[in-house]
């Protein structure tokens, strides 16, 4: 599957190179529902430019709203494909986390009363407070995972329950509205731009994980802990700290979520807000084509996922398919995702491309 | 003295130390609840529902135990439970079938997930956390396919069948009015408690259930005795399968409705009772009598919480969590020290 391994594949050149990349693991996919959808009805790719309430241009089609609310999958997918690479285990409470995310950045809004006439903090604090909370949070389950040695999912478990129960209690389980305009720049359009603001926060986010790989040893300590916790030991690196860092990373990501989801709204719905989204980020850095039990993973792939899972869900909506409905085709593709990139399955289906090959010769 | 206790504890298996922790740790909440609670909690009734409103986590725990035991983990018997509700209503209310029929139907869907998951897990070796999470959410989307509304079952085989009270004879008491009330049971209960001696028996006594703990603490050295890991691990998920089936029957019977919400983080509750019970998550140790106290304890903290006034509905979810979290780090903690001793 990785480039160094096929420099003596059979299928000719750059292409056969090409295929066996990583990332083109989700392009496919993506290309697969593009050619879908165009058969379908070509509708699908129609763009159109046009102005909503408040006389500002946006542009609106479905291939907007893919790029528009994938934006809080992809931030996800960076923190989820950090944790997983360097855990082996995948964090199932990021959505229940974003509530409470949300939920402080709306208290810091707020203050007491729950429908105030001006904001009673500057975004960028509450914002930095949910950052704060997110990631306290985040370390939580990174100490749970790194140092007690709970499985991740398990460990992630205990705030998937009790997460959307704390978001609640933040705000003694009101429904805080925000009236101030400025907040839903974050969530729609700042006036002016055609463009959703959440995919620049999202492109933001893409460009600051890059540089930080690029630059800094992070990708290959990730990795290395990943892949064998012990030798990563002996070779002076401190697991036990790079795990709770994926986790506080995942947290600042939560948080940049629960920015966006509650931009979106200007309010928040404890029991709503960024449902089943945990099962779309793991789904992601699978389709990205990241070994689930850890290790090597590749960011870019990841992302794209994201993207692809987005492709899928605004096309089962298109198709009329209620949301309630969703996770079951969602599961699925799951289902079927993990099959196909089983070790054994692929064993199995090498096994007998190669018995195919020596019928060939002979 | 102390000497004499400490070598004690270390003779006693990891299986009987974490089992004996939830025992005490049970008895003495329930003695607390009763010095601080009063009223409720001293009359017999008080036991007697909290084991039929919890029959049906009883089962789903003794599944979860299981797989847990094997070093799996099952989380959609949730979702299959929601499934189950909702066909089974759907059939009887709207098809007007029978109720040994619905039984049927209820232990067959478990068996499905049980074969799929488990052939997904041990024969294609995918991590059982994929698998049954997207059994849940297969579960969970089939339910509103099935049937978008909830609904009450008024079908009268049924309710006759839902309303049978079994008469515990001696543990009544008198109520406000002086009138003498018999202490009762619903069937679930009895069904739960034939599935935890079974389930016991099975685990302690039977070739299979020495093989579930031998898979569970090391596949490698249980490969290399001749065990044949994979058809275990198999087993493991299909009973979970076929008693998620029947756990899911009797949370119908009990509730007597489908909603695509019912059993909302059942799965939760099932592995915080098998994890409260002593069960390893990293498999090998566990024990259904253990299971059993676990849903005890877990429900006797929600009752304690919600009879002591902080009945808002996020206290309980909150808990439940720290509960859960406590009995991981301890278990956590224990392990570590223990391993410290042997190999001194």
């Amino acid at each position: 599957m990785q480039t160094n391994e096929t420099k003596n594949a059979g299928v000719s050149g750059f292409f056969g190179r090409m295929i066996r990349k990583q990332v083109m693991i989700p392009l496919a996919a993506l290309l697969l529902l593009f050619l879908f959808n165009l058969i379908m009805d070509p509708s699908f790719f129609k763009i159109e430019l046009g102005y909503n309430s408040a006389g500002n241009p946006v542009l609106s089609g479905f291939l907007i709203t893919i790029l528009d609310s994938g934006s809080e999958l992809a931030i996800l997918a960076i923190g989820m494909t950090l944790v997983t690479a360097a855990t082996g285990g995948q964090d199932i409470s990021v959505g229940a986390t974003t509530a409470i995310a949300g939920s402080v950045l709306l208290r810091v809004l707020c203050g007491t009363n729950s429908r105030p006439e001006t904001l009673q903090a500057p975004i960028i604090v509450a914002f930095l407070a949910a950052c704060v909370v997110a990631m306290l949070f985040g370390a939580f389950n990174g100490v749970l995972v790194a140092v007690f040695k709970i499985q991740p999912m398990i460990a992630t478990l205990i705030l998937y329950t009790a997460g959307r129960s704390i978001a609640a209690w933040i705000n003694n389980n009101e429904l805080p509205v925000v009236s101030d305009e400025s907040l839903t720049y974050f969530g729609e359009f700042i006036p002016g731009i055609p463009i959703p603001t959440p995919f620049f926060i999202a492109v933001a986010c893409m460009i600051v994980i890059g540089l930080v790989l690029k630059f800094t040893n992070l990708r290959l300590y990730t990795q290395a802990v990943g892949i064998n916790e012990n030798s990563s030991k002996l070779n002076g690196l401190n697991p036990v700290f790079i795990k709770i860092l994926s986790f506080v990373i995942l947290g600042l990501c939560v948080a940049v979520v629960g920015l966006i989801k509650v931009a979106r709204i200007s309010t928040i719905n404890y029991s709503v807000i960024a449902k089943d989204i945990e099962m779309d980020a793991i789904l992601a850095v699978a389709l990205g084509g990241n070994a689930l039990s850890g290790g090597k993973f590749n960011m870019t792939a990841s992302i794209i996922g994201a993207y692809v899972i987005q492709c899928l869900t605004t096309t089962l909506y298109k198709f009329q398919v209620r949301s309630d409905a969703l996770p079951a085709y969602k599961a699925i593709v799951v289902i079927v995702l993990v099959i196909v990139s089983a070790p054994v399955v692929r064993e199995k289906f090498n096994a007998f491309m190669a018995k195919r090959k020596v019928k060939e010769a002979a | 003295m102390s000497k004499g206790f400490g070598s004690k504890i270390k003779n006693i298996s990891d299986t009987n130390l974490l089992l004996t922790i939830t025992i005490v740790v049970f008895f003495l909440m329930y003695i607390g609840a009763m010095i601080f609670q009063g009223e409720g909690f001293l009359k017999p009734q008080a036991l007697f529902n909290i084991l039929n409103a919890n029959a049906a986590l009883i089962i789903l725990s003794c599944g979860m135990s299981i797989v847990m035991i094997t070093g799996g983990i099952d989380i959609s018997v949730g979702g299959v439970t929601a499934l189950i509700s909702m066909c089974c209503a759907v059939y009887l209310d709207k098809a007007g079938g029978n109720v040994a029929v619905s039984v049927l139907i209820a232990i067959l869907i478990g068996l499905g997930f049980g074969l799929v998951q488990g052939f997904l897990v041990a024969y294609l070796e995918i991590q059982p956390f994929i698998v049954t999470l997207a059994g849940m959410f297969f579960a969970r989307g089939m339910t509103t396919i099935v049937n978008t509304e909830p609904f009450n079952v008024s079908n009268e085989a049924f309710v006759a069948l839902k309303n049978t009270r079994i008469i515990v004879p001696g543990m009544g008491s008198v109520n406000r009015l002086g009138n003498y009330v018999d202490a009762y049971v619903e069937i679930g209960v009895i069904v739960a408690i034939l599935v935890v001696i079974v389930m016991f028996c099975v685990l302690k006594w039977t070739k299979l259930g020495r093989n579930f703990y031998a898979v569970g603490g090391n596949s490698q050295s249980a490969l290399m005795l001749g065990i044949n890991v994979k058809r275990t691990k198999f087993i493991a998920h299909l009973l979970c399968g076929v008693l998620a089936g029947i756990g899911g029957f009797v949370y119908f019977l009990h509730v007597g409705s489908g909603s695509p919400s019912h059993a909302s983080g059942a799965e939760m509750n099932a592995i915080a009772s098998s994890i409260i019970g002593g069960t390893m998550l990293t498999g090998g140790v566990g024990n259904i009598i253990g299971t059993f106290f676990g849903v005890l304890s877990l429900s006797t903290i929600q009752n304690i919480v919600s009879s002591a006034g902080l009945d808002q509905a996020w206290w309980t979810g909150i808990t439940v969590a720290a509960m859960l979290c406590l009995f991981l780090v301890v278990q956590s903690v224990v392990m570590a020290v223990r391993k410290k001793g042997s190999v001194k």
